[in-house]
Order: structure tokens, then sequence, then C-alpha cells
């Protein structure tokens, strides 16, 4: 069973966004998906100030199987790539949800609202329909 | 799980990078029973294989000896790489990959034919590959200790039947082992046992890791049909003396061998953050461009390594397009590991 923390959105390419005190966004990728991608040892995060579109691919996560996009699931300006991943790409498989996060983001006027996001209950039945 | 070959076989059983460590480090067991058992036997199977494969088994001069070779078409191509095991004047034993089983079985028993050899496809066995500094240790605790014993005085690339069990001093990880040809119905007890000692399970991410690691090639990615034994680091497996031995390819290899090949596969290794794949682009100033055949993260150097075909030329550092930007490799000779010891 996946870890999915009630009070984060999520998305079909299993992504999550949190929702910071100061109206930013803080994107990673699910406990799920780290799982599947397996140990990673690469990641690339956008630099501070990139415009990105929503579902436009600004992040890569790379481990030793496989390399995967990581979408914007919201549009904006990027306000910051986690710093610690060039050095320790494992945070990511070990606490996808807290130290590996990938990006945080300043969404456009209205685009949280225009955002297509899951409730953890709707990003399961995504993870159910999946077949193993 | 993945498809391989028409089996179900697991990536990886925990962590892919902790089970290529086990390996380097102390012992891992893989299941390689998707690998094809042929047992060749009649009164002229040596002139058979003298016939069939582009080395020669007159090498084989020890009952239980094994042998690497290519199985080439008539244009030199390569059909297959696998290992034949010489158990007596009358039995030899290969060993080829899964995804060209098919294929090979009905070539070899084309070509078997005129020999009156008869051709046996053992799929009563199981293969387990024990592989690591520790595995033979280990391997030959589930043995009698008589056995066990003979087990672990098996030569270098020597195998022996002991009991119901072939055990063979050979792998594709770079380090020590014994691959183990048993009765089905042991596999499991087998496996468990070797767990039981501490050696740790280990799937095809790790097995494709150690063996890039090694500078071991892979069927299908680093040759095939339309690649030959020069242009795949394979020239030191053709065995072009006698020169009366007329095995199958000869004719087209040895005008190659006579000018040199116009391509060559390499080891590269990444100077820069991010991976190597297989398909990408190598721009080799001036020499020309080439592909990488097999690319992936070491995790014993921490940094991606490949192999790659590339114009005969290419030396020095190249440039690699990752992911639609060009960085900067490497060219070196492979392999990058041996025994646990970086050789970069």
């Amino acid at each position: 069973m996946s870890n999915l923390p009630a009070d984060l959105k999520y998305t079909k390419s299993h992504e999550w966004v949190r929702t910071l005190p100061d109206g930013t966004v803080e994107i990673g990728i699910t406990d799920h998906a780290q799982h599947e991608l397996g140990d990673l040892v690469f990641v690339e995060v956008p630099d501070a100030g990139r415009v990105v579109k929503a579902d436009e691919p600004c992040a890569v996560v790379e481990s030793v199987k496989a390399a995967s996009d990581v979408y914007a699931p919201i549009a904006g300006e990027i306000t910051a790539g986690n710093p610690k991943l060039a050095a320790e790409p494992e945070a990511v498989n070990a606490d996808p949800y807290g130290e590996g996060w990938l990006m945080r983001l300043r969404p456009a006027p209205g685009a949280l609202d225009a955002a297509a996001l899951l409730s953890p209950a709707q990003y399961q039945q995504v993870l159910d329909a999946e077949v193993h | 799980m993945v498809d391989f070959g028409g089996w179900d076989m697991p990536v990886q059983y925990s962590s892919q990078i902790g089970e290529h460590h086990a390996v380097r480090r102390a012992a891992g067991v893989f299941d390689v029973s998707h690998m094809a058992v042929l047992d060749l036997r009649g009164g002229r199977v040596r002139q058979f294989l003298q016939r069939l494969l582009a080395n020669d088994v007159a090498k084989l001069n020890l009952p239980g000896k094994a042998l690497y070779s290519c199985m080439l078409n008539e244009r030199g191509g390569v059909l297959d790489d696998l290992i034949v095991y010489f158990l007596n004047d009358y039995w030899y034993r290969m060993v080829v990959n899964a995804g060209t089983r098919d294929k090979d079985l009905a070539w070899i028993r084309e070509q078997a034919r005129p020999y009156e050899v008869e051709v046996t496809e053992r799929t009563d066995l199981a293969m387990l590959a024990v592989q690591g500094p520790e595995a033979r240790a280990k391997a030959a605790q589930l043995l009698p200790s008589a056995d066990g014993a003979a087990a672990l005085a098996l030569d270098t690339f020597v195998g022996r039947e002991l009991g119901r069990w072939f055990v063979a001093r050979t792998g594709y990880t770079g380090e020590d082992g014994f691959e183990i040809m048993m009765p089905a119905a042991d596999a499991v007890a087998a496996w468990r046992g070797l767990n039981s000692l501490g050696v740790a399970s280990c799937g095809l991410g790790a097995r494709d890791t150690l063996r890039l690691e090694a500078g071991m090639n892979l069927y299908g990615n680093d040759m095939d049909e339309s690649t030959q034994p020069y242009e795949s680091n394979l020239g030191w497996t053709v065995a072009l003396a006698p020169g009366e031995r007329d095995f199958i390819g000869r004719a087209a290899l040895e005008p190659i061998a006579r000018a040199g090949s116009q391509r060559k596969l390499v080891g590269l290794l990444l100077e820069e953050r991010g991976v190597l794949r297989a398909h990408q682009k190598v721009v080799a100033a001036p020499a020309g461009e080439g592909e990488i055949t097999s690319g992936t993260y070491s995790p014993t150097l921490e940094r991606s390594i490949a192999l790659a075909r590339v114009p005969a030329a290419t030396a020095g550092q190249v440039q690699v397009e990752v992911r639609g930007k060009p960085l900067s490799a490497r060219v070196v000779r492979p392999p990058f590991v041996r025994a646990g010891r970086s050789l970069i």
C-alpha cells in the first residue's frame, strides 16, 4: 500500500502538491512513483525564475533503470529547486514527501483553481487502476 | 516483474544498488534459469563445434573446461554469444541466451544434421549464478563436504558434475563465483539455503549494472546479427588460426581482420552529471558519429558508464547527446570494474 498524506493534492502523473502558508506550492513525486522507479541516481530540478505552463516537463528523475520527466501540475513561476538533490538524489526515495521535494512554485493568478488536482482518495483510484 | 525473453523476472528484490554492492562486496544469487542449456552429443561433436563457432573448441583440452564464443551467420554477424563446456569426446554442453533460444535451436539443429550430432535442450535444469568474493565459499556449503571441496578446487572457467549438480566457475558480473545447473526441483531449496547463509537475492537490474561495469556485452544491445565481432570488442574470441578451420562466418571476417574494422565498441565514462542510456548519439569529432549500445549508472564508480559503437579513429573526449544536451564523456577501454576494484 502506498503512503498518501491526507493534506496533499496529487496528479495522475504521480506528482504531489503541498500549499505553503505564503501561497506558493511545493511539488514532489509520490511514494508510489519513487518505488516504481527504484534507486534514484540523478535528479535535475528547474532554476528559480523559470516560468512554466501546466503539464510542462520541468524536472527529471533518473533511477538506475529509467529516466522520467516530472510535469508542472500548475502554471506559475519556479521559486526554488531543491538544492540538496544534486548531491543526494536518494533523498527522494527515503523521504518523497519531505526532504525529497523537487521544486517550489508561485502559481499564476487563477492557476491553482484551474489545475485538475486529485484528492488522496481520487489518486488512490488511479493507483488501483494501474495494472501490475 | 518484467517480461524477459518470455520469462517473468524481477528487476530487483529489494534495492537494485544494494544488490549490486552485495555482489561486489560479499555474495549475491541470480536466477538465470531463463538461459537455455543444450547438450550436444555424437562422435563428431568436436568437428561440428569447430564449424559452428567462431572460437575454437580445440582450446578445450581438459574435461569441464569452458570457452566463450560467438556463433556467427555467413555474413559474420553475431547470431548469439554463448559458453560451451567440453565434458567428454562425445558430449559438450552449451549455454545460450533466452531471447535467442528458438532461433539458436533451429540454426544449431540445421547445422548439426550432417554431423549426426544430437541436440537436447535441458529444460529440466534450473540455473543459479552465485557471484561475489564470498560466493564460492557460501555455495560450497550447500554441497556434501567432498563435493564442496571439489567445487572449491575448480579453476576459473571450469565446470564439473558434482552429484545432481553441474557447478562451473563462471559468471557475468566480473566477480568470482559459480554458475550452478541443477534439477529444477532443487532450485527453491538451494536459493533459500543461500539466503540463509547471507547471500543476497539479486534481480535483472543488478545483473545489468554488474555486467556493464565488468565490460561484458549484452546480446541484442551491444551486438546482434547486423554487427560482427571486431566491431563488438569480441575480436579476441575469434580464432582465425589454424587457417584451415572453416567456421561459419570466416570468409566474411577474414577481410575485416586484415583491413581493420571501420567501427569499434568502446567504454565511455561520463564526466558530468546525468545518466548515459542506450541509443544516445555520440559525437566524436573529427572521427564521426556513433551510438551508445548500453548505458547505466555505475554504483561502484558513482558515475555513469556506457558501451558505445563509434568510428575506429575515436579517442579521448567525445560528446553524448543526453536529453537534448551535449555532455562530455571520456573514451576508456572496458572493463570499468573487476573483482570489486575500479580499473578507471
